[in-house]
């Protein structure tokens, strides 16, 4: 490992500029950052186990709790909430990969790059769809051969529901730790801080209808509320248009206000 | 400014970098620090740049605005003819750049980093794969590509960070502090890499660097910065020859050492002390061209009755330079790593706007 041969046509041509060629479009740098992101991801398709640790001690330690549903089983109803938080973490998580890459400089090295600041984000936060199916298929594998119906082009629209979703997420996630940059522990304490009450608030372990005012408002404003609610009439292979439009109105927002600020953050990163 | 033109076959008689009046400030506690104060810097095509200086001392703030990570506060840079601040997409596609941190990801292979880089910079997919493995076999990489970067060595990292900065061979290339944390051989490989990189194309290269040692072996024209000012500008030699050769004098007595050091005071531009310390009256003198006047000054000193005991010649060194210059040594001052250049840009979060 001594020598190294640079011949000359593998390295740069003497002198000035090259003629700057044809630029790559944002299209095809989305594309790009979001294969990056995918390639360690595909390749070792366990790492999205680490996400799903909580959501799998729920659904085994807790959903046996649960009385059945007047609907159907209990897990009928607990297991999209449990897709739901899966989402939530796995999406939660991401931020710190990044963080990984803003300490270790290729982070850095992407900034100099000709890759546009949103096609970084963008290509980032839409790579978080591949893992949340995937979990959302170990769950659905998990539960099937119990008391669970597979209602199958519910759970497709349901699905994208949660792409949208998790991209929002996503995107919050990677800003919370273009904040945070070496601050690691900033990044969890906030991320730990902020998905518990989402959780419990969008009635996923319990339902909420029960609780005081109080609770029940803050639950309403808790966009979440909505995709597992109509997670819970897809999954069980309903359609309400109602809460099925509500469901993607609020996942709909979520992508937009995590777009809106990751864009934001990106674009100030130094 | 020394511009060394070797490139005449260009037909842009620029120069690859230009910076007027190029200004970071930065506020901390409350405090403004003044990271690099008003930098006019030119360097010409097919120049070897180093950036000397110890930590702090704005090196890198100033390479981070010339490859667009930082907005400067004042004043103006182009780097390859386009604008730091309204051009950067084009900025950044005309260099290469080798931060402090490794450019590949941990969580990534090596083939993979080079692979989408390539594709960053508009190579199409059968182009980017070629070049991937081209560079790979090139910094003899090739066994370790499709290993996690994690699991490679030190030294292989770093020839990757490399290899990704090449990709898109680049006129001008940027290492930021490239040998630090290298063993003594990786860094002497690296520094055979860039110095063969500069040589066998022509490549433009501005490196910052903290080592007096590296500076000295491989850069043509070193900048020495400090507080954010450019204290000197030249080529290696020049700056050491400017300083003059050590030349050292034991005499037998106070008395001896006084007399000489009176006849070396005639010697032109000589710079004379004398230490008479318990058991060796010294005396040391700093001149251009010492090695070459030390035998006539001893025959000289002889001839007169008051003979040298001991004679120690010592060429400078670019401490030496930073010493004469500052009156700190650079050494020292890198033993105090509090105020790094990397922690005055990593709080930042203002940054480059968008």
């Amino acid at each position: 490992m001594t020598t190294t041969t640079l011949t000359p046509e593998t390295v740069a041509p003497a002198g000035d500029q090259p003629q700057l060629s044809r630029a790559p479009g944002v299209l095809a740098d989305t594309w790009n950052v979001m294969l990056r992101e995918l390639r360690p991801v595909l390749r070792q398709p366990v790492s999205v186990l680490f996400a799903m640790v909580q959501p799998l001690v729920f659904l085994g330690l807790f959903a046996p709790l649960l009385p059945d549903a007047e609907g159907g089983s209990a897990l009928q109803w607990f297991v999209p909430g449990i897709i739901a938080m899966t989402a939530l973490m796995g999406a939660s998580f991401t931020g710190s990969a990044l963080t990984d890459e803003i300490m270790t400089g290729s982070h850095e090295r992407l900034l100099v790059s000709p890759l546009s600041r949103s096609s970084l984000m963008v290509g980032r936060s839409l790579k978080e769809i591949v893992p949340m199916l995937m979990q959302a298929a170990i769950v659905l594998a998990v539960v099937t051969p119990f008391s669970f119906e597979l209602h199958l082009p519910g759970v497709l629209v349901g699905m994208v529901m949660l792409s949208l979703f998790s991209v929002g997420i996503g995107a919050l996630s990677f800003a919370l730790a273009l904040v945070a940059k070496d601050q690691v522990w900033l990044f969890w304490t906030v991320q730990q801080t902020l998905i518990f009450p989402l959780l419990l608030l969008a009635g996923m372990l319990l339902p909420v209808d029960q609780g005081p005012g109080w609770l029940q408002t803050a639950s309403d404003l808790n966009p979440l509320t909505y995709i597992v609610e109509a997670e819970r009439a897809l999954f069980a292979g309903s359609f309400p248009a109602g809460e099925v439009l509500a469901g993607f109105g609020a996942a709909a927002a979520v992508a937009a206000l995590g777009l809106g600020v990751g864009l934001r953050a990106m674009n100030r990163a130094s | 400014m020394v511009m060394t033109t070797t490139t005449p076959s260009s037909n842009r008689r620029g120069p690859v970098i230009r910076t007027r009046g190029l200004t970071r400030h930065f506020v901390r506690h409350q405090q403004t620090v003044e990271a690099v104060r008003g930098l006019d810097l030119d360097v010409a095509p097919g120049e070897l740049v180093a950036f000397l200086g110890p930590n702090g001392a704005g090196k890198s703030t100033t390479l981070r605005m010339l490859t667009t990570l930082l907005a400067p506060t004042a004043g103006t840079a182009e780097v390859a003819g386009f604008d730091v601040v309204t051009q950067r997409r084009e900025v950044r596609r005309s260099i290469g750049y080798v931060g402090q941190g490794n450019g590949a990801g941990h969580q990534q292979r090596g083939r993979d980093e080079l692979f989408s880089q390539a594709r960053a910079h508009g190579l199409g997919r059968r182009q980017a794969k070629e070049r991937a493995d081209e560079l790979l076999a090139a910094f003899d990489l090739s066994e370790f590509a499709d290993r996690p970067v994690i699991s490679l060595s030190g030294g292989q990292r770093r020839r990757l960070d490399v290899a990704i900065g090449l990709v898109h061979q680049p006129g001008l290339l940027f290492l930021d502090e490239p040998s630090t944390g290298l063993d003594p051989q990786n860094r002497a490989n690296l520094q055979e890499q860039v110095r063969r990189l500069h040589e066998e194309h022509g490549t433009t290269i501005v490196l910052t660097t903290h080592y007096l040692e590296e500076a000295d072996a491989i850069a043509d024209r070193v900048v020495v910065i400090d507080h954010g000012l450019v204290i000197a500008d030249d080529s290696a030699p020049r700056l050491k020859s400017a300083l003059g050769d050590l030349v050292r004098l034991g005499f037998a007595t106070a008395e001896d050492a006084a007399e000489a050091a009176r006849r070396a005071s005639r010697l032109a531009g000589a710079d004379v002390e004398v230490r008479g310390a318990a058991a060796t009256h010294e005396v040391s003198l700093r001149v251009a061209h010492g090695r070459e006047l030390a035998p006539g000054l001893v025959a000289d000193l002889a001839a007169y009755g008051t003979p040298a005991q001991r004679i120690e010649v010592v060429g400078p060194t670019l401490d030496d330079v930073f010493l004469h210059l500052t009156g700190r040594s650079l050494r020292e001052s890198n033993e105090s790593p509090a105020d790094a250049d990397q922690s005055t840009t990593s709080d930042q979060t203002e940054g480059a706007a968008a």
